[in-house]
């Protein structure tokens, strides 16, 4: 599908970079133009906010600061928004109801989720939990499908409309510092490119190089943090609408438990308008020690049974690796310091809490969180820690903190052994032995089944309870 | 449960090979390596995680136990610095602005 904003990206990416004005000198990268006038009473700053990262975060951001009336400058090392980023594949777009009403009308969707399933895969064998709400592909909508090219060009063209400067195809090198080391702006890699900045918000990404170099965060860690690796399969729409059993703009969200190789992690399968994304999140650190190559699990999962015919006949269009930050609430970083703000992946906000894979939309409350809070500490004249720390307070109000706060323990549960390993078994073994029917032999019980399917895959009852309680208080 | 019940082995694969998938990918290839591998730190790591782990499959052993890397197909994902087990080995960075990986789908 060729949405006009694919279109719009395209010519962007053929005429450089936005907001670059004239040709580029020959042999050399264009400088940094037009973006460090002096500006009157402002003293020595040349922008009000510098926000490093085109992703959904910085973005949103973004739009906050030139709603107030800042001067910001939206910096994206790719050559266009979203051209650095993967992810699953869903977005929960109803975070924008409030900063861009008309979202729906020409946000970028693939399709609108109607369909979800929870599958637990053992052996050759599937185990599914499918709920269908037709609802959800009707306004205001729930969760829809999309490629990060367009949707964060989308966002960031949003952005660009309420007044910021988009300068892609431009890497922030690294911090500058002011009077007594307060973040001052930052180095790029174009000649004469360092921007002045009064804040800097930090939206550069899982890797959260900034964060680091600010001294906010030690930087990612392998226990921490997932690999993502997907593949995008090119399939007939009628196809993918009568595999998945959806008509119109409907689409499906598979997400599975059982299938990595014993490395700790899940798979996901997701439908496009003409494509499916389909995909592993593994740990790195179990990744590591498996020995085993991602794709190899990938490969694993589009051939069980239970998914290879939604694939079958499709072509590879683009195969894809990103890493996701798991720590959650128990490892953010600090969220903000002297003149500089952290927010989306570089904060660690991705909800990796079993039931609810969520990023985007953390990262877009996150962001507009931090462009308010960036834009009313610019207002107070004080962009130092005490006035940045309004950041948080807003984060500990909204969902963003509310949601990881209050589900910082679930990552661990649904990497636990037991879940990784055991229980796919379990439900597999229970549910074929009660659907099984071996007449003349009458059907046993269920609990004695439970018991069977228990003791055959070396759980204990008291592990069933105390992972139900664990589960209660998890979700609570 | 009977041997017709019991679980079986997945079917072989009959899927792309990882080469055809990165043939799939955009790259525009900057002239300057963003991330480089000091070869003599890696001779002294037994684990070389990073050889399995990377999902674009850019490391590989040297017959004198050291690691080569190509940094032209790079996803800029990180795997890499995270499994590395030797203080030293791997200097990461992002490639100049506008270079490297240019995803369409992700």
């Amino acid at each position: 599908m060729t949405s006009p904003n694919t279109d719009d990206r395209r010519a962007a990416e053929r005429e450089g970079a936005p907001g670059e004005a004239g040709d580029p000198p020959p042999g050399g990268r264009p400088a940094l133009r037009g973006v460090r006038e002096p500006e009157p009473g402002r003293g020595p700053a040349a922008v009000d906010a510098v926000v490093v990262g085109a992703g959904p975060a910085g973005s949103a951001a973004a739009l906050e600061l030139a709603r107030a009336g800042r001067s910001v400058v939206l910096l994206e090392r790719g050559p266009f928004p979203g051209s650095k980023n993967v992810y699953g594949g869903v977005i929960y777009p109803r975070v924008l109801d409030g900063v861009l009403p008309d979202w729906r009308e020409d946000a970028p969707a693939q399709r609108w989720v109607v369909r979800r399933s929870t599958v637990l895969l053992s052996g050759d064998r599937a185990v599914s939990v499918d709920v269908r709400v037709p609802g959800w592909g009707r306004p205001p909508g729930n969760g829809m499908t999309a490629y990060r090219a367009d949707f964060d060009s989308w966002l960031a063209d949003r952005a660009v409309r309420a007044g910021a400067r988009l300068v892609a195809s431009t890497t922030a090198t690294g911090l500058l510092r002011g009077p007594g080391g307060r973040v001052a702006g930052v180095r790029t890699d174009r000649p004469g490119g360092d921007l002045a900045a009064r804040v800097v918000i930090a939206c550069d990404g899982v890797n959260s190089l900034l964060a680091r170099e600010a001294g906010l965060h030690p930087g990612p860690r392998a226990r921490h943090t997932a690999l993502g690796v997907k593949e995008v399969i090119a399939l007939p729409r009628d196809a993918i609408d009568q595999r998945f059993g959806l008509s119109g703009d409907e689409g499906a969200d598979f997400e599975m438990l059982g299938c990595t190789g014993g490395i700790p992690g899940g798979g996901f399968l997701y439908t496009n308008a003409e494509t499916v994304a389909v995909g592993a999140v593994l740990s790195v650190s179990g990744l590591a020690s498996s020995g085993r190559r991602p794709e190899e699990v990938v490969d694993r999962i589009k051939r069980h049974p239970a998914i290879a015919p939604y694939l079958r006949g499709g072509t590879v269009k683009e195969y894809a690796a990103h890493l996701v930050p798991e720590g959650g609430y128990r490892h953010m970083p600090r969220l903000y310091g002297d003149g500089i703000l952290v927010a989306g992946d570089a904060a660690g906000m991705t909800l990796a809490a079993g039931i609810w894979l969520e990023g985007v939309n953390f990262a877009i409350g996150a962001g507009l969180a931090a462009g308010r809070a960036a834009a009313e500490a610019l207002a107070a004249g004080d962009t130092g820690r005490r006035g940045l720390a309004r950041y948080e307070r807003a984060l500990r109000s909204s969902f963003v903190l509310a949601d990881h706060a209050r589900l910082r323990g679930a990552l661990d549960l649904v990497l636990s052994p037991r879940v990784q390993h055991r229980y796919p078994g379990l439900a597999a073994d229970l549910a074929q032995a009660a659907f099984t029917v071996d007449n003349p032999a009458p059907k046993p019980g269920l609990a004695r089944l439970l018991l069977r399917a228990a003791r055959a895959n070396g759980v204990r009852l008291h592990h069933l309870a105390a992972d139900a309680w664990r589960v209660a208080r998890v979700f609570r | 449960m009977s041997s017709a019940d019991r679980p079986r082995p997945l079917p072989p694969a009959e899927e792309p090979s990882l080469a055809d998938r990165m043939a799939t990918v955009d790259f525009d290839v900057g002239g300057r390596p963003h991330i480089t591998v000091d070869t003599r730190v890696c001779r002294s790591c037994t684990t070389k995680a990073c050889v399995s782990a990377c999902p674009a499959d850019l490391f590989s052993p040297t017959a004198d136990g050291g690691v080569l890397f190509n940094y032209e197909h790079c996803f800029e994902c990180g795997t890499c610095y995270l499994v590395c087990n030797e203080a030293g080995a791997i200097s990461w960075g992002y490639p100049d602005g506008g270079r490297g990986v240019v995803f369409r789908r992700g």
